[in-house]
């Protein structure tokens, strides 16, 4: 269990980064893990060439994997251009998670990743395929 | 290969008479230590039961030496097959005291079963201005099929609310009974056992309510029927759904029971093979009740299986299942409630409250609270249960659900409440 709960896991659920809700914003995204109900929104400040992210917040009730996820995603995101932000892999942020996540709990760790994508893109977009061993209830 | 019936081994000290721990000797799943490697302490029966040796045994059996299609062959096989499917029936009947057995459907499962009366029932009598009511306790599938049915027909779907305690307010039962411009409501929609708190609701009595007002009364037995003894003429109910995998049974089977004359009266649900008499090119004429409702070749071997599931369950005996899981209900909720941080759902009395603890931990999200659980071998539900308006009256997103069954005991109580100590260690919640 000490492999998932590591430290820095429970840090981040604690006393996440990036917590609350910008006003105003350019871009804004909410979205939710249909397993566990758990909802999670974004808000995002562009910069003046409105090509890259100036600052980020989320905002939501969820689990420590859902939420450390969202923490240190959002950490990374700053000055990170949009067209980046489109081609990102969910796979990084799996990886940077680095603890092991079961297929149950696939979409706790990626609900950040889908919610910025609905940020970026103007609309929702499906599960990344990563979180689809998964389905909703 | 003649297949035994186990007879669980009594033990006095419970009042159910009956050694949960003995029991799982008969369910193979609990042969495989967990991931972890512990010993697997199976507490989600509410979503879905483990199977015994017996059932798996008979359900080979039946493929292996006696399956054919039913109602079809002139030959000894098919007769054979009919016969258990057939047979399988008559044990429904008789588990549920219906008082015959061809007012039993065979459908896939209670939300089937549901959707039948919704699409067949209340198509035909569900119109515009009418009322149909169901309560903020049901699963979604006592909730969808009626929501699609009054939007598609124009009639209004009504909530009973609950109680802070998780019980049905009655007092807003009664109301909305009352008529409305001298129009009674057309249909009362309850669960015996509410899936997501364990509320036991008193359906003979508000069967009885809903009659009075010149309403039917469908019970969603899919959470009782598995656990303790249903009777649908002591319920005095119209409907009743429950499914065969909640109740040791396979997946894929469930029943749907309806009085006799309503299903005569109901146009069919799904039409094609076996559902007919005579079919030409002009139209078609229905079968008799029950197989007017059941197109297609069904779910043989699992019907077979259902009847096994039924026996096992009769050799112990509903009553003493029901005492076994009130028993550990009491001692759980005991225990649980002397835990600092830990909040349970629905009513303290277990009088009220099925073998179902629905509870909330401080600091600890539900879906954590599961995962920690399962690397302690135990497994249990986190997340809305499929009753999302239970979470909306409580204002929390998601509960950690453990559900008792004849193969639990005290050692799996005992599990339980130091995962719980477990799981708070880990968020150091501890107090």
């Amino acid at each position: 269990m000490d492999n998932l709960y590591r430290d820095f896991i429970l840090e981040h659920y604690r006393t996440p980064h990036n917590k609350g809700h910008l006003d105003p914003h350019d871009l804004e995204f909410a979205d939710s893990n249909p397993t566990c109900g758990d909802e999670m929104s974004m808000t995002i400040q562009l910069d003046d060439s409105r090509e890259h992210i100036a600052d980020v917040a989320f905002d939501g009730r969820g689990c420590a994997i859902s939420q450390a996820s969202a923490s240190i995603l959002t950490d990374d995101l700053r000055g990170k251009s949009l067209d980046a932000i489109k081609a990102m892999d969910p796979k990084e942020l799996l990886d940077e998670l680095g603890v092991p996540i079961g297929p149950a709990r696939l979409k706790c760790a990626l609900l950040s990743y889908k919610v910025l994508q609905g940020a970026v893109r103007g609309s929702e977009v499906a599960w990344p395929k990563e979180a689809e061993a998964v389905a909703g209830a | 290969m003649a297949v035994q019936q186990a007879i669980p081994k009594a033990r006095a000290e419970i009042p159910g008479g009956f050694s949960g721990s003995a029991v799982r000797a008969d369910f193979p799943i609990f042969e495989t230590p967990t991931g972890t490697g512990k010993r697997l302490v199976y507490l989600d029966a509410a979503a879905s039961s483990p199977k015994p040796r017996v059932v798996i045994d008979t359900m080979a059996d039946a493929y292996a030496h006696h399956y054919a299609n039913v109602h079809r062959g002139i030959y000894e096989l098919s007769e054979d097959a009919t016969a258990r499917f057939e047979g399988a029936r008559r044990k429904l009947a008789a588990f549920i005291n219906a008082p015959s057995e061809r007012e039993c459907v065979f459908v896939r499962n209670a939300t089937e079963a549901i959707n039948l009366v919704a699409y067949s029932w209340g198509r035909t009598n569900v119109g515009e201005g009418d009322r149909v009511i169901t309560t903020q306790l049901e699963h979604h599938a006592n909730i969808v099929p009626w929501q699609q049915l009054c939007a598609e027909v124009g009639a209004t779907l009504e909530y009973v609310a609950i109680t802070d305690d998780g019980q049905l307010d009655r007092d807003d039962l009664v109301a909305k009974l009352e008529p409305r411009d001298g129009r009674p409501p057309r249909l009362l929609a309850i669960a015996h056992v509410s899936n997501a708190l364990g509320t036991i609701n008193p359906v003979t009595e508000l069967a009885g309510l809903a009659h009075d007002a010149g309403a039917l009364v469908l019970v969603d037995a899919a959470q009782s029927a598995p656990h303790m003894p249903v009777d649908v003429q002591a319920f005095g109910c119209d409907f009743l759904a429950l499914s065969g995998h909640k109740m040791l049974g396979p997946s894929g089977i469930g029943a749907l029971w309806a009085r006799r004359d309503l299903l005569e009266e109901m146009p069919p649900f799904l039409t094609g093979g076996s559902m007919i008499i005579r079919v030409t090119l002009e139209g078609a004429e229905w079968n008799e009740v029950p197989y007017k409702f059941e197109a297609g070749t069904p779910a043989i071997v699992e019907a077979i299986g259902l009847g096994a599931a039924i026996d096992y369950l009769t050799a112990i005996g509903m009553d003493r299942v029901r005492e076994h899981e009130k028993y550990l209900f009491e001692r759980a909720w005991a225990a649980l409630s002397q835990i600092p941080g830990v909040r349970l759902l629905g009513p303290a009395d277990s009088q009220a409250h099925a073998g179902v603890i629905s509870m909330l931990l401080d600091g600890v999200h539900p879906h954590d609270v599961a995962t920690i659980f399962d690397h302690e071998g135990v497994a249990v539900r986190a997340g809305h249960h499929c009753a999302m308006p239970v979470m909306l009256r409580y204002d929390i997103p998601a509960t950690t659900r453990a559900s008792f069954y004849v193969y639990n005991d005290l050692d799996d109580v005992e599990a339980l409440t130091s995962a719980v100590g477990a799981a708070q260690r880990v968020f150091g919640v501890s107090q």
